[in-house]
């Protein structure tokens, strides 16, 4: 069984190259590394067909043995148009993130870091003096409330703007208007809802 | 002329519908037309495909007359034939919905005119992935419904989608390379991708050949199907979509990965050989992806923690290779395809409702609203498996099978499902519990939509878009319509586990899918192991 070496070197290299691009936090070198592994792959398929003959369906006379093996080639074609597509996909996205974010790098994730950055303490929960959410407040605690909050460390904003019928502080506010927030996602079929 | 041969039209259709109505972007009330007219076509068809298997039996149809194993085959059988019913009617559930929300904020002004034509490439990619019969017909049955679905991940371009757009892609494009590397290995071991050949071809390679094709199929199906070190991905890129996306994403993309792992279980491997390391990632699946739900205060975020962690139920099933296992695993597929469906298609009611799909933000949307009430609740419930829902009959069936078989690691997994149920109780009823009963003045972020008038919301109540209705009739009719559907999976719950344990005993035993292939007088090669424990 005669496999072409050099083939199967180069194949390796561009795993090597592609594994190592898709690693980076640069969203272009990122789209490298698919192309490379995309190829990569190419070459495997190409290498599963054996050896390496004349052209099927050359002349009438050609034996059975000698024809290379038409198959894997036609896969190879089927997969490089499909690489072409989400290539060109890609090159959008990153397109696109360059013109929102002015950066070539994979973001990190807003609620993510949110949930990471949760408090242990639960004002509901973990409070020992539960947070008074009755309709019958301020009884217990000196009848003029202090000393009751749903934040445990009384960092009640001092400014605070209106939402509805009730008063949010202002940094919340603020974080609501932010492209990030789920309140301003359009439809699915264009527009804002 | 069997019903059978028109099986190809189940891809055929909507691949027509998507170009009639990519040329009809000027006209959206046409394309709207002619989406949902194929959509409901190609649903009558499979709907037929599946009573023409109802009692058992396979079909195979040759594309273009090839014979197998050179042609593309594409086969149908009573597991692929109740995928395709399943996940047809939730699609176009899907696209009504979607319809709806796009006449109610009157999309005229700025139409999106790729979603309908992508809609369908996507529908017609899942069609493609079911009928399969190759495994390279499989893969581009994979990438159709992969390309479709990241252009409609990043729908409308926003800064999240695309920052949620970047790890899906990038993470199905990965793991579509493990795909085509394993099919190539595949090819390059036997000379064939014609699954009912491998079928017969792959059992006579040595243990350590395959060993690694099965590991590196499992390992890109795995990725797919959201199964656990693989599904980091899902709860990052699902929730930024729009509601109609998420929705159908999360009901159906991830069980086709589920399907594939089925087909390479029962056809191309099977045996026992694998089915330990299986039940350990089924476990850690269910129990991680639930403790991940219970962290979250986002609706949708949450959902797509339960929905990886109830992909562990199927795992679970598949690991067992027992008719009852695999019969209650293909019970549990067709339930959570509509349950995860309608539940997404709820929050995004609940969102239009409330302004906001966050448990902080949300508050007393019963009383604003009763019929968005009872449209989560149900589904909640069934996903939680409260009895006498479908969810509780497909987890009932899966822990019969699993004391039956009777292991230690069976009875760890056991234990593993009933706590996984409980834990999504928990987590669905604080979702009740904050947004639905508690009253609107107790959020502490309440959104301005929420504590608008009762008088004035109904006209819509968010400032410069008087004209948004909050509930239009077609998108709470078709959420209506899916929930449904899932109750009636619970009443007609006894004819259909008849058909999945059927289709389990079938695919077992793959002597019918295998002869529908290649013929009545090919010879079966002996299974490995007894063919399953509950007869």
């Amino acid at each position: 069984m005669s496999v072409n070496l050099t083939l199967l070197i180069v194949m390796g290299a561009l795993y090597a190259c592609g594994i190592y691009l898709i690693l980076e936090r640069s969203l272009t070198r990122v789209l490298l590394g698919l192309m490379l592994l995309a190829n990569a792959t190419n070459l495997l398929i190409l290498a599963t067909g054996g050896y390496a003959g004349l052209a099927p369906f050359y002349s009438k006379d050609t034996g059975a043995n000698e024809y290379a093996d038409p198959l894997p080639q036609a896969l190879i074609l089927t997969s490089i148009v499909i690489s072409f597509a989400v290539t060109a996909f890609m090159l959008g996205i990153i397109y696109r993130t360059w013109v929102l974010a002015r950066q070539d790098e994979i973001q990190d994730d807003i609620e993510d870091l949110r949930v990471a950055e949760t408090p242990r303490f639960d004002a509901e929960d973990d409070a020992e003096i539960p947070a008074e959410t009755s309709e019958f407040p301020l009884t217990m605690l000196g009848g003029d409330g202090t000393g009751i909050s749903d934040h445990a460390d009384h960092a009640e904003s001092e400014e605070s703007v209106p939402a509805g019928a009730k008063n949010i502080p202002a940094k919340d506010a603020a974080a609501e208007e932010q492209p990030g927030s789920q309140n301003v996602t359009p439809g699915p079929e264009g527009g804002v809802k | 002329m069997n019903i059978a041969s028109f099986a190809p039209l189940a891809v055929v259709l909507p691949i027509l519908g998507a170009a009639v109505a990519f040329l009809l972007f000027r006209h959206a009330r046409a394309q709207r037309a002619v989406s949902i007219a194929v959509l409901s076509l190609t649903l009558l068809l499979e709907c037929f495909l599946l009573a023409s298997v109802w009692d058992g039996g396979t079909a195979a149809v040759n594309i273009g007359g090839w014979l197998p194993p050179w042609g593309i085959t594409m086969v149908v059988d009573q597991f692929s034939s109740l995928m395709l019913v399943v996940s047809s009617a939730v699609s176009l559930a899907v696209l009504v919905y979607a319809t709806g929300q796009g006449m109610a904020d009157g999309d005229r002004d700025a139409p999106v005119s790729i979603f309908h034509p992508t809609f369908l490439i996507l529908v017609a990619g899942v069609s493609n992935a079911f009928l399969s019969g190759d495994l390279f017909n499989l893969y581009v049955g994979f990438e159709i419904l992969l390309t479709a679905s990241y252009v409609l991940m990043t729908l409308g371009g926003t800064g999240p989608r695309i920052r949620a757009g970047v790890t899906y892609v990038v993470v199905s494009v990965v793991s579509s390379v493990l795909f085509l590397v394993s099919i190539a290995m595949v090819y390059g071991a036997t000379g064939t991708v014609n699954m009912a050949d491998l079928a017969i071809k792959l059992a006579d390679l040595d243990e350590g050949t395959q060993t690694l094709l099965h590991v590196m199929l499992l390992v890109a199906f795995g990725i797919k199907a959201a199964v656990f070190p693989l599904s980091f991905w899902l709860p990052d890129s699902y929730p930024t979509a729009p509601a109609p996306v998420t929705a159908v994403f999360a009901g159906l993309l991830t069980k086709v990965g589920v399907y594939a792992m089925v087909r390479t279980e029962t056809l191309l491997f099977p045996g026992d050989s694998l089915n330990t390391p299986l039940m350990v990632a089924a476990l850690l699946t269910m129990v991680v992806g639930i403790l991940g739900a219970l962290a979250q205060s986002d609706i949708k975020r949450l959902l797509s923690f339960t929905l990886v962690s109830h992909i562990g139920y199927m795992v679970f099933g598949l690991a067992m290779s027992s008719v009852a296992g695999l019969g209650a695993a293909v019970f549990y597929v067709a339930h959570h395809i509509t349950i995860q469906t309608s539940l997404f298609l709820v929050t995004g009611l609940i969102e239009r409702r409330g302004g906001s799909s966050s448990v902080d933000r949300l508050a007393g949307l019963a009383k604003l609203s009763p019929v968005l009430a009872l449209l989560f609740f149900v589904p909640a419930m069934n996903l939680a498996g409260i009895p006498p829902f479908s969810g509780f009959l497909g987890k009932v069936g899966l822990i019969q099978a699993g004391i039956e078989l009777g292991t230690p690691l069976a009875y760890a997994l056991v234990i593993g499902g009933v706590l996984t149920s409980l834990l999504t109780l928990l987590a669905v009823a604080r979702v009740w519990n904050r947004a639905f009963w508690r009253k609107p003045t107790d959020a502490e972020h309440p959104d301005p939509v929420l504590l608008a008038k009762q008088g004035e919301s109904d006209a819509g109540g968010r400032e410069g878009r008087n004209n948004v209705t909050l509930l239009p009739r077609t998108m709470v009719g078709s959420t209506l319509g899916l929930v449904v559907l899932g109750v009636a999976l619970t009443v007609f719950a006894g004819p259909l586990f008849r058909v999945s344990d059927q289709a389990a005993e079938e695919m077992l035993d793959r002597s019918s899918y295998i002869q529908a292939v290649l013929g009545e007088d090919t010879e079966v090669p002996p299974l490995a192991l007894k063919a399953g424990g509950g007869q």
